[in-house]
């Protein structure tokens, strides 16, 4: 009753705000709480911003209803899903690769996503699963890194950073979280390489790929893999792993993006298209299987005299 | 979980499938062999639902040796390949379709050229260099575009089929233990241990 009542009344401070909100054509995104000081700051028509949320006793559950297209394929949301990356540790440090497709549902979104974000001159993070979770999550744990450098005078360590993205995000589960990342580095220890995801799993390895596309990236990479690999060696399988998977997996593709870590820091090495990979390759010899294999055949025709 | 996987090379198609007979959680058996050899130059992997399987595949062997005994000839691989997808075509408009996956390997004697037909329960026929069905099929053709020669030796071939079988059981999950390994060639088809 004290609501209606304060809803139609003509005097009062609710009142005055929404005359204010009218002149101003407000929209209703703002709450109607007013800020304690007015001295200056702001227009007293805009109260504290706010997300609208669902009218439902469980926003989560609601959230996971209409966005979870594992058990319901069918689901009105579809948050971005299909990638490919990878990261593996090896005598010369750490590479990083990832595709740069941005796809919701079927459909393309972006080819030229950065999935690689750059935390400090020493880490690396990739993305996959929803894009504007990794996104916000990991610009944070750059700010939380660089607090931690400027408290410590010292860098964090590749398994501490790792550690507070894993505790950061196991807090949150059960809200509707979906990322895969894996945590890449170079620090005390040596080169450093840590998957980390949404349900709140952390683990140091060696070689890592995440995503839809990561079958088709790992049946390249494993079978290619090596701990003395050289520079370049390394710097071409992870090249061509991402090929694989852009080429095989419709979710994944446009271009590669490639860097290398070592002990002095990350190195962007190249954008690569995956196009461009297919028919000429890095250095004029293709990847596709047509291109590799022209001209050769299967037969075998008795030798004529 | 079923996997089968098919390559081509100089002269020859290798034909692997698992060997699990799986119901449920529980391996029924682990030595079925899933590979029939439809004529002297012609075999065929099957996996898909169980039952709809092996009848299928006993349908198909049976008319395939029916042809040879009115012709004195067998078919060809082609048209092998032909009369079977319009087998599984014919099935998947009917009351009850076979749900069964194959991949048909053969040699052409006349040609001299090996042929590898990848045919889906929908009636999809294809020819392939290679070829794999089931999860499995994630991990090898990637590692087949890679690796895969169309004039590789036996010897290669086999080689080229182990990485696609180690990868397969050390990423998936359900990966089978087990495979039966076959090989049609100018002489005919044979059984090879790997």
């Amino acid at each position: 009753m004290n609501s209606l009542v304060s809803r139609f009344s003509t005097t009062g401070p609710i009142a005055e705000l929404r005359k204010a909100k009218e002149v101003l054509g407000d929209d209703d995104e703002f709450s109607d709480a007013v800020w304690g000081s007015e001295a200056g700051f702001g227009s007293l028509a805009n109260g504290v911003p706010k997300f609208s949320i669902p009218q439902v006793p469980d926003p989560s559950a609601f959230l996971r209803l209409h966005t979870d297209d594992h058990s319901d394929p069918s689901c009105r949301i579809k948050i971005k899903h299909g990638t490919t990356t990878l990261a593996f540790r090896f005598q010369g440090g750490v590479i990083v690769a990832v595709d740069s497709r941005a796809s919701a549902g079927s459909y393309v979104a972006s080819g030229t996503v950065k999935k690689v974000i750059e935390i400090n001159p020493y880490l690396l993070g990739t993305m996959a699963g929803g894009a504007a979770d990794c996104q916000y999550w990991e610009t944070y744990l750059g700010i939380q890194c660089r607090l931690h450098e400027l408290r410590n005078r010292e860098r964090i360590s590749v398994a501490a950073a790792s550690k507070y993205l894993s505790n950061l995000v196991y807090s949150y589960k059960g809200m509707g979280l979906s990322m895969g990342t894996m945590i890449c580095g170079w620090d005390k220890t040596g080169p450093a390489v840590f998957y980390v995801d949404s349900d709140g799993t952390r683990l140091k390895g060696d070689l890592f790929s995440v995503g839809s596309g990561s079958t088709f990236a790992y049946g390249v990479l494993d079978q290619g893999y090596r701990w003395d690999l050289t520079d370049e060696e390394a710097q071409e399988l992870g090249r061509r792993s991402i090929y694989a998977a852009g080429h095989r997996d419709a979710y994944s593709g446009n271009t590669i993006n490639l860097y290398h870590v070592k002990e002095d820091g990350w190195k962007f090495i190249g954008n690569y298209d995956v196009s461009k990979m297919h028919y000429e390759g890095p250095n004029g010899v293709g990847y596709g299987y047509d291109i590799r294999t022209e001209g050769r055949s299967s037969a075998n025709p008795p030798a004529t005299q | 979980m079923e996997c089968s996987f098919a390559i081509t090379g100089k002269g020859y198609v290798i034909v692997a499938a698992d060997t699990t007979a799986a119901h449920s959680i529980i391996k029924v058996k682990l030595d079925e062999d899933k590979i029939k050899t439809l004529s002297p130059h012609l075999l065929m992997a099957y996996s898909g639902e169980p039952g709809d399987t092996v009848q299928f595949a006993e349908y198909i062997e049976r008319n395939i040796r029916l042809y040879q005994i009115r012709n004195t000839y067998p078919l060809r691989p082609s048209s092998a390949a032909s009369w079977i997808r319009r087998a599984l075509a014919d099935s998947l408009r009917s009351r009850k379709p076979y749900s069964v996956n194959l991949l048909l390997g053969g040699y052409d004697t006349s040609t001299y050229t090996p042929h590898l037909y990848w045919i889906d329960y929908l009636g999809t026929l294809t020819e392939v260099p290679f070829g794999a069905h089931g999860y499995g099929s994630y991990f090898a053709l990637s590692l087949l575009d890679r690796y895969h020669d169309p004039e590789a030796s036996l010897e290669e071939g086999l080689a080229t089929l182990k990485r696609c079988i180690d990868e397969v059981s050390k990423r998936l999950l359900v990966a089978p233990g087990r495979y039966k390994v076959k090989v049609v060639d100018k002489d005919g088809v044979r059984e090879v241990e790997i």
